[in-house]
């Protein structure tokens, strides 16, 4: 195989890494939202945690993209 | 092939993240590192327009303090409650001292975050070299700090307790391993989250541009929505990454002041 197309194949394989962001992502929201509405008085407090799991959910999606765009542009 | 990505769309959104000089300056010779390139470019001058903006806000919001603030003040008392809770939350009062640096933080990516959403601006949050910079030096400042007030007792940050000495030495290198990676993944959360967010606003408004230029307006009509609904998405991960940031900064400053592992 030209290793030129290996490197696409390669970029679009690592774009994969955002099934997992999808899944932590949707956990985040969907425990969230189970927990608010069981006891929606302790939700407010909550938010915070709530947006910092999503964007820490959300970055190991972008790490899989930084892996793309490495075997783009930088190899 | 960096630089020149002809996608078919008939442009590049990869475009927006050049940087070119403004003013090219003779490069200086620093002594270790060799010649350094400290010429005027477009991410130096988006930054020091953060800077700037976000003095001049802080400035005009604390010139005319009243019992019953304003609009301005309001949001400038806001800004600063919001960090003053989040450093005495996660390190405690004593973490107060770091407030400064924190803020500063905070307010440095927030605004360069904010300003990188205006149209045909620089996002400087969107290098990785910046964002690295500023996770860098946040990461060697928690161990000094750390080695500064515990000596060599900061070691056992990397000795859970409670754990069966079998598994002792394996979770030492994996302890050690995610403190080592910590600038890494501070720094690339939030140069990702910029530049993919950037990169498929461009990419978006290029399907509007393509289709209307194509004569298909109705079909245009369609990207244009998402595009409307990104920006407001973008606009939610601007605040979020900062607040991730310096959140984070504060978790880091809590293991070395408090170690409380």
């Amino acid at each position: 195989m030209e290793a030129e197309a290996a490197k696409f194949i390669g970029a679009g394989i690592a774009c994969v890494a955002l099934a997992g962001a999808a899944i932590g992502i949707g956990t985040i929201f969907g425990n969230f939202l189970s927990g608010a509405l069981r006891n929606p008085s302790a939700a407010q407090e909550q938010f915070p945690n709530l947006l910092l799991g999503f964007a820490l959910a959300e970055a190991t999606g972008l790490f899989g993209l930084v892996v793309a765009l490495i075997l783009l542009f930088v190899l | 092939m960096a630089g020149e990505t002809k996608t078919g769309l008939g442009f590049d959104p990869m475009h927006q993240f050049e940087v070119y000089n403004i003013v090219a300056l003779p490069p200086v010779n620093v002594p270790f590192l060799g010649a350094v390139d400290v010429s005027f470019s477009n991410a130096s001058l988006w930054m020091v327009m953060a800077v700037a903006l976000a003095s001049v806000f802080m400035l005009l919001a604390s010139r005319r303090t009243a019992a019953v603030p304003g609009r301005l003040q309001l949001l400038g008392e806001m800004t600063y409650g919001f960090i003053a809770d989040m450093v005495r939350q996660n390190i405690g009062t004593q973490g107060m001292g770091y407030f400064p640096f924190i803020f500063t933080l905070f307010m440095f990516i927030l605004f360069c975050n904010l300003l990188g959403m205006v149209p045909y601006s620089f996002t400087v949050t969107s290098h990785l070299i910046v964002t690295f910079a500023m996770a860098a030096f946040v990461f060697l400042m928690v161990t000094f700090i750390g080695f500064v007030r515990h000596g060599f007792g900061f070691l056992k940050l990397f000795v859970p307790s409670g754990i069966p000495w079998v598994l002792l030495p394996l979770l030492v290198v994996i302890e050690l391993i995610s403190y080592l990676t910590r600038p890494v993944s501070l720094s690339v959360r939030l140069f990702g989250n910029m530049m993919a967010g950037h990169t498929m606003l461009k990419v978006f408004g290029g399907f509007v541009v393509g289709l209307t230029g194509a004569g298909l307006l109705p079909l245009a009509l369609a990207p244009f929505a998402l595009m409307v609904a990104f920006t407001g998405l973008e606009l939610l991960i601007a605040i979020l990454q900062a607040y991730v940031f310096t959140i984070l900064t504060c978790i880091y400053l809590n293991d070395a002041i408090n170690m409380n592992h």
